[in-house]
């Protein structure tokens, strides 16, 4: 494909989203908080890359390898979920106030947020689409096995299953269980096999 | 306020869920949108709460369909709406809701209590599904800004926090899963001992 051909394929691409309202609607907020001042459409281009890139998974599954591998550190991060995250440098906006809940065979635990779609964005990035759909939300707490066996994880009859539904501040991420096959793994290793399902509460993980 | 927001226990979506890998953001106004918004609270032209309550605002519709940054870009639009074109930043500098309150909480870890049947017309994170409903007290996370208030510029009225426990059959009745409950986060003001 030539230079000048991919050129058509992007102005092609970007011409489908044109005709979206949406992003007429939020090209003309654009305009009006820039001129306000509020922002500038560079620092628009830095923030977006951020979270394409920097914030995401990538930072639970550190603070989940690290509590695999450190029973002292995963002492501290139940008890206070907030300041143990932070002993590895993470923390900011939706992270205000962070609480780790412990997946065991006895008690599964899975997070939602019925009346929007609160998510803890330091540990975890931006919540997938699944996480925002109205059935997300709306099922999940009247029927959690149904839901979870819909995402391929089906619990034991006996294994409690508690949904926390975050509706004020603090915001929860799930502690999974550490595949037994993974004896001897260190941290980084293990922080590979952590997926963002299981720390939302979807998913095991498997190894 | 009673709306399309408050879903929980909702028998409207019935849809499966399928799981997929996906983008952050599925096209570029998503993305834009989602900064442009953080920086109107970011300036302090609108407070969390208020930007939550103008998403519940929106036409139940214009909620659905527009999807969940198309609330958010909804929401900072009705916002500036309100305040007739207007955009005036430094009206909340403070962005963490944490407070410190001289009040020792009302309730105690495994306090039983009562959620009570408070439905005001205007923002409130006390779901509908827990309303009138008794349930244990899991944790104490102390004083955070009341959203009831804060979201109508009726001051931050800070108030404990408490996570507390639903059975399943205490939400949904005899036909709820097995061995299944539900915890929220609720405001001191929703609550009373059972």
């Amino acid at each position: 494909m030539t230079h000048e051909h991919e050129h058509e394929h992007e102005h092609e691409h970007e011409h489908e989203h044109e005709h979206d309202p949406r992003a007429i609607r939020t090209e003309a907020l654009e305009r009006l908080l820039v001129d306000q001042g509020l922002i500038t459409s560079a620092a628009i281009d830095t923030i977006i890359e951020r979270y394409e890139t920097d914030v995401g998974p990538l930072n639970g599954a550190r603070v989940v390898a690290k509590a695999w591998t450190d029973p002292e550190y995963r002492a501290r991060l139940l008890a206070d979920g907030t300041t143990a995250i932070a002993e590895l440098g993470i923390g900011g906006p939706q992270g205000e106030k962070m609480v780790v809940v412990e997946n065991t065979p006895a008690v599964h635990n899975v997070i939602v947020c019925t009346l929007c779609s609160c998510y803890p964005w330091p540990v975890l990035g931006l919540p997938p689409a699944w996480y925002k759909d109205p059935a997300y939300r709306s099922r999940v707490v009247r029927e959690p096995r149904k839901v979870l066996s819909e995402f391929g994880l089906t619990l034991d009859d006996n294994t409690e299953v508690r949904v926390w539904d975050s509706s004020a501040e603090i915001r929860y991420l799930v502690l999974p269980e550490r595949p037994a096959s993974t004896t001897g793994a260190d941290e980084r290793t293990l922080a590979e096999l952590v997926t963002r399902d299981a720390m939302i509460g979807v998913a095991r993980i498997d190894a | 306020m009673d709306g399309i927001h408050d879903m929980g226990g909702s028998h409207d979506f019935p849809a499966s869920l399928t799981e997929r890998d996906e983008k952050v953001f599925h096209a570029e106004w998503e993305a834009r949108a989602f900064v442009l918004s953080n920086a109107f609270t970011g300036a302090g032209c609108a407070n969390v709460d208020q930007f939550r309550h103008a998403i519940e605002r929106l036409d139940p519709e214009v909620y659905i369909g527009d999807g969940y940054f198309g609330r958010w870009l909804g929401s900072v639009e009705l916002m500036i709406t309100d305040a007739n074109g207007q955009v005036a930043p430094g009206r909340y500098t403070e962005h963490r809701a944490a407070r410190e309150l001289v009040a020792p909480p009302l309730f105690a870890v495994d306090d039983i209590v009562k959620t009570k049947n408070y439905n005001p017309p205007g923002h409130t994170r006390l779901p509908g599904y827990v309303r009138n409903r008794t349930g244990r007290v899991e944790l104490l996370h102390g004083g955070w800004v009341y959203p009831d208030t804060h979201a109508h510029h009726e001051g931050e009225n800070p108030e404990h926090v408490y996570s507390v426990r639903f059975d399943g059959n205490e939400l949904w009745g005899a036909d709820a899963e097995p061995s299944a409950s539900v915890t929220v986060d609720l405001f001191e003001s929703y609550l009373e001992l059972a």
